[in-house]
C-alpha cells in the first residue's frame, strides 16, 4: 500500500470518533444483547460497550448502528442527530446510505423523542413481505421512572411493566395503531447510556 | 473488551465462525425480523458452505452469526450427539469459532438440532438453532412461491385443515407424526422441522430463543420465549402426541421419545431414549431400563456412539 495515502484524508475525518475496536466480536457481542432485547421484550438489557460515541448518540445506540447497518440499510436521523458529528461517522463506519424520506428508511435513529415524526411515516411492510418494515432506535433519557404501562404478546411471559421516560404523550396511541396492523408494523428498541429495552410489534401496551 | 474473545484461539485462515462480517449483519437483520414476527419466513442471501445442502447449512449459518468466543455449543441429530451430522457440525465450529462444546444440555448457550427438542426443558438465554429442510409448511399442497406467499400473507390456512381432515377421513386420525404444522402466536402456520410430533408441545412457551434456519430454500424463522404454539387439530379429533408401552431398555424413561433398535433377524428388538444426553444422564443417575443389564444390548446401542464420541472429542 502507499504510504501517502494518509495525506489524503479530507477536513471532514478530524475529530471522527473511532468505532469498535474489536469489530467481529464487539458486533456479536450487541447482537446477541439486541437479539435478547427482541426477544425478551419489555426487560432491560445492558451493553458492556466501551464505545464514545458522537454527541448525541448514547453508546447503546451507537453500538446497535456499528452491528447492523451497512450500504444495505437506507438509515433515516431525526434533526438532532443530524446536527452533529453523527451523520459522518455512521457514513466512515458503516456506509450506510442516510435517506431524507423517513418512509423509505430501513433503520431510523431518533435522539429526541418528543419530536419524532409520527409511527406511520415510517415503512410496515407488506402483505407478503411483513419483513420489509422499518425498526426504529429511539434514545430515550431514562428506561425506568416514566408514566408505566403493561406489556404483553410474545417474549414476555404474562405481563410485565415498563416505565419508558421521555416518550411524546400521544405514542402509545399510536403504538396501539402500529400494533393493530399486526403482523406488518414497525419494531422499536429503545435506548439510554449502555442499556437497550425492545418492542417487536406484537407487543400489546395497555395504560 | 471482553476476556473471552481474548483468549479465543481459532483457525485464523477464516473470518472468526466462518462467515464474513458483512454476511452476519445480513443474517443478524433477518434473524432480528423474524423474532419480531414469530413464525413469518424472512427471506436472506443464503451463502454457500463448505458441505452440501440438506446438511445443515441454514442451521450452521445462523449459528456462524450468533455465536460468540464465550458460548458453549451443544449439536444434536436426531436427539443424539455423537452421530455424523452432529460430530462434523462441532468439529466445524470448534477449527472456525475455537468455541467450547458439550454434550449437556443445559451447560450449552447455543444448541443447534436437526429433527429434535432435547428432553430436558430449555432455560431462559439459551438458543436452539433448527435445521430445517423444507419450511414452507404449504409447500406440498401449492408448489408455488408467489401463492404460498400470499396465502401467508392473508393467512388463507384452510388448504392445511383440509388436508388434516382427510388423514382424518381416510385413517380415522391425524397421521402425520413429524413436521407436524403449528399456528405460531395466532397468526402463522410454521413448519416446525421434521421434528417428531412428540415434540410439538415443547415449542410452546419455550424459555428459550427458538431460530430456525434453511439454507438451501434462504430461509430463516424465529419464535421468541413465552410464545403460542398450537399443533393444528380438530375439536373433535385434539392433537396428540406418540405414546409408547415400553420404558427405555437403557434408562427406563417413560417419558422421552423412543427410537427403535433392531437387535438381531430373529425379531429382536429394544427401545431407547432418542436423547442421547438425557438417557445417558438418567443412567449415571442410577436409573435402569430391563435391558440395561444386558450386555449385548448396550453395547449394541453404545456400539457406535462410543468410537464417534471419541472422533467429536479430538
Amino acid at each position: 500500500m502507499n504510504d501517502g495515502n494518509a495525506t489524503l484524508a479530507t477536513p471532514d475525518m478530524e475529530g471522527l470518533k473511532p468505532g469498535f475496536t474489536e469489530p467481529v466480536f464487539e458486533a456479536q457481542e450487541a447482537f446477541r444483547t439486541v437479539l435478547n432485547t427482541l426477544s425478551y421484550a419489555g426487560r432491560v438489557h445492558t451493553l458492556a460497550t466501551e464505545l464514545d460515541p458522537p454527541a448525541p448518540l448514547d453508546p447503546a445506540t451507537a453500538a446497535m448502528a456499528l452491528t447492523l447497518f451497512d450500504f444495505d440499510t437506507p438509515v433515516w436521523l431525526d434533526a438532532t442527530i443530524q446536527g452533529g458529528a453523527a451523520p459522518d461517522f455512521l457514513r466512515f463506519h458503516c456506509g450506510a446510505p442516510l435517506v431524507a424520506a423517513a418512509g423509505e428508511a430501513r433503520f431510523a435513529m431518533i435522539a429526541d423523542p418528543s419530536n419524532m415524526p409520527p409511527l406511520d411515516r415510517f415503512a410496515i411492510g407488506e402483505d407478503r413481505y411483513p419483513d420489509r418494515s422499518a425498526t426504529l432506535l429511539i434514545q430515550v433519557p431514562a428506561l425506568t421512572g416514566g408514566p408505566g404501562m403493561t406489556w404483553c404478546g410474545p417474549g414476555i411471559d404474562g405481563e410485565i411493566t415498563v416505565a419508558i421516560a421521555g416518550l411524546p404523550t400521544d405514542f402509545w396511541a399510536q403504538w396501539a395503531d402500529n400494533h393493530a396492523l399486526y403482523p406488518l408494523g414497525v419494531d422499536v428498541i429503545f435506548a439510554a447510556g449502555r442499556a437497550l429495552v425492545g418492542l417487536p410489534r406484537g407487543i400489546q401496551v395497555e395504560g | 473488551m471482553n476476556a473471552a474473545a481474548e483468549k479465543a484461539s481459532w483457525d485464523e485462515a477464516y473470518n472468526f465462525a466462518y462467515l464474513d462480517e458483512q454476511t452476519k449483519r445480513m443474517i443478524r437483520r433477518a434473524l432480528l425480523k423474524a423474532v419480531a414476527i414469530p413464525g413469518y419466513q424472512v427471506p436472506f442471501g443464503g451463502r454457500e458452505m463448505p458441505l452440501a445442502y440438506g446438511w445443515g447449512t441454514g442451521g450452521m449459518q445462523v449459528t456462524a452469526s450468533v455465536i460468540g468466543p464465550s458460548d458453549t455449543l451443544k449439536v444434536i441429530d436426531q436427539g443424539a450427539d455423537d452421530t455424523t451430522n452432529a460430530v462434523s457440525i462441532r468439529r466445524f465450529f470448534k477449527r472456525v469459532a475455537g468455541i467450547a462444546t458439550t454434550e449437556a444440555t443445559e451447560e450449552a448457550s447455543v444448541i443447534q438440532t436437526r429433527h429434535r427438542i432435547p428432553e430436558k426443558p430449555l432455560k431462559e438465554g439459551q438458543v436452539l438453532v433448527y435445521q430445517v429442510p423444507q419450511p414452507e409448511p404449504l409447500r406440498k399442497l401449492e408448489p408455488r412461491e408467489t401463492e404460498t406467499r400470499k396465502m401467508h400473507g392473508y393467512a388463507e390456512y384452510g388448504l392445511m385443515h383440509v388436508r388434516l381432515y382427510e388423514d382424518i377421513s381416510r385413517f380415522g386420525h391425524i397421521a402425520t407424526t413429524y413436521s407436524y404444522p403449528v399456528m405460531v402466536n395466532g397468526r402463522y402456520v410454521m413448519s416446525p422441522s421434521p421434528i417428531p410430533k412428540f415434540d410439538n408441545p415443547k415449542m410452546e412457551n419455550n424459555q428459550a430463543i427458538q431460530l430456525f434456519g434453511a439454507g438451501r430454500e434462504k430461509r430463516i424463522y424465529a419464535i421468541p420465549p413465552y410464545t403460542s404454539v398450537k399443533s393444528l387439530d380438530f375439536e373433535d379429533h385434539p392433537f396428540e402426541v406418540q405414546r409408547w408401552p415400553q420404558a427405555c431398555a437403557l434408562c427406563g424413561a417413560r417419558d422421552s421419545y423412543l427410537d427403535e433398535v433392531v437387535l438381531d433377524d430373529k425379531g429382536g428388538r429394544m427401545f431407547v431414549c432418542s436423547d442421547t444426553h438425557f438417557c445417558a444422564d438418567r443412567q449415571e443417575k442410577g436409573h435402569r431400563g430391563p435391558m440395561a443389564a444386558d450386555p449385548a444390548a448396550g453395547a449394541f446401542a453404545r456400539s457406535s456412539d462410543t468410537s464417534a464420541r471419541k472422533e467429536g472429542e479430538r
